[in-house]
């Protein structure tokens, strides 16, 4: 058991349990049909002063059965536009990195409005030098059945070239597989629109990471 | 980015597995595939902060947050305790949001059908920040079990549901709170998610009568734990200069 197995640390990680059906209380209140917070915490990550490409994200989350799962919410922790990460207090610039979606009840829809990410430091490979992540979001999807949440990340098709040489990427040995993680760019009324499915289980299974 | 270190590895065993087929919702939700292990990065290792600014006053008093200003009907309760990381040093400033049903297991939410009924000053939804010293509270009413059709007679035990940022993404979590001698807990498969019977008696608060106010309500100890940061004693390679 997992005392025996990190005897050194002081305490344990308390245990996940799922968010259930009713997280939007608590995640997104109107949503649940209760009045709006002062500082609601939603799915605009970035505000329109932003500098960078404005873009939009949307998608749906789909169980093994191939049905949309209407009840999840997806929470975004990202880059602006030159590869940085805020480190003030959400609220205190227009780009906050951080969003939460929760699908919509008869769609299932979940959707982000933000600006691409640029480039990230990655981690110092053997040599000592910095590799660089591809552009990329970082997500983490909670729901009913959903025992502990599920990370996983979204990377764009237009940037495929970055994509080659990313090393979280390359991690994933099914070569077939790392495509579940490329967010599909379309052009909507001048709008750029990256679609995502998150796959939970089965066909076209989305990769998850244990981070 | 300086000074940014990564996390302990996530110690699995304490968590409840995707594939729990007792809780029949996670038979279709669970990815068949095994998690990819990722060695941590900037993306993992930060994440987003708050500050006293984003917490209305009465955000955490369930009491009165809802309604025409009347009292919630139901068991008076403080619950407390303090955000630590698996090091034990406390984690300032985590967001900590929470949702429940109200005193008869009903939920003020559209899509919750149960008979029992609403209560006209309880909402069920709060949050708060924890302080310097990693402590936090909150003031509700004490949740009642419900129904919820897993087998035909499944009752949730009464709980709180909370979910908490830590420092970082990865530190995320989003758990249940339950109250100590509930009896419904032993029979709940989302409990029983967690093989480890040591790990379920974390997630159970405990009756604090010190810590109550005499002649208003009684008081519940939870302390929570997120993941601990890992020392760098030699190298980082992390933040990748």
């Amino acid at each position: 058991m997992s005392k025996t197995a990190y005897p050194f640390r002081q305490l344990q990680e308390t245990p996940s349990q799922t968010a259930g059906p009713y997280l939007h209380i608590g995640m997104a209140p109107a949503a649940a049909g209760l009045p709006e917070r002062s500082q609601q915490l939603d799915n605009v990550i970035a505000g329109a002063a932003v500098e960078g490409e404005r873009i939009r994200i949307e998608g749906y989350v789909i169980d093994g059965a191939g049905h949309k799962v209407k009840d999840a919410a997806v929470e975004v922790w990202q880059a602006d536009a030159k590869g940085r990460f805020p480190t003030a207090p959400l609220g205190e610039s227009a780009f906050r990195g951080w969003g939460r979606a929760v699908c919509d009840f008869e769609t299932g829809i979940y959707w982000f409005e933000t600006v691409k990410p640029g480039p990230v430091p990655g981690r110092a490979g053997p040599d000592g030098k910095p590799a660089v992540s591809a552009p990329h979001l970082s997500l983490w999807v909670v729901a009913r059945g959903i025992n502990i949440g599920l990370s996983t990340r979204l990377y764009f098709d237009d940037e495929a070239g970055a994509n080659a040489q990313d090393p979280v990427l390359k991690l994933v040995e099914h070569v077939g597989r790392r495509d579940t993680l490329v967010a599909k760019l379309e052009k909507r009324a001048g709008e750029s629109v990256y679609r995502f499915d998150i796959v939970l289980q089965g066909e076209g299974e989305t990769v998850f990471f244990d981070v | 980015m300086a000074g940014i270190d990564e996390f302990y590895q996530r110690d699995r065993d304490v968590h409840p597995a995707a594939y729990a087929p007792g809780y029949k919702t996670s038979v279709t939700r669970s990815p068949r595939f095994a998690l990819i292990s990722l060695a941590q990065s900037l993306s993992e290792a930060t994440g987003p902060l708050f500050g006293e600014d984003a917490i209305a006053p009465l955000d955490n008093d369930l009491i009165r947050n809802y309604g025409g200003g009347g009292d919630a009907i139901g068991e008076r309760i403080i619950v407390h305790g303090r955000v630590l990381d698996e090091n034990a040093r406390p984690v300032p400033n985590a967001l900590i949001e929470v949702w429940q049903a109200n005193a008869g297991g009903r939920y003020r939410h559209v899509r919750d059908n149960y008979l029992a009924p609403l209560d006209p000053n309880f909402g069920g939804c709060g949050r708060c920040l924890s302080d310097a010293n990693g402590y936090y509270f909150f003031r509700t009413i004490r949740p009642g079990p419900y129904p919820w059709r897993n087998r035909i007679n499944d009752w949730r035990p009464a709980h709180i549901h909370l979910s908490i940022f830590g420092d970082a993404f990865c530190q995320r979590l989003i758990t249940q709170l339950y109250f100590e001698g509930d009896p419904l807990i032993r029979t709940c498969p989302i409990v029983n998610a967690i093989a480890d019977k040591d790990a379920v008696e974390r997630l159970v608060a405990r009756l604090d009568q010190s810590a109550g106010v005499p002649l208003d309500c009684l008081a519940y100890r939870f302390d929570i734990v997120l993941r601990g940061r890992r020392q760098t004693l030699f190298e980082n390679k992390l933040q990748g200069a």
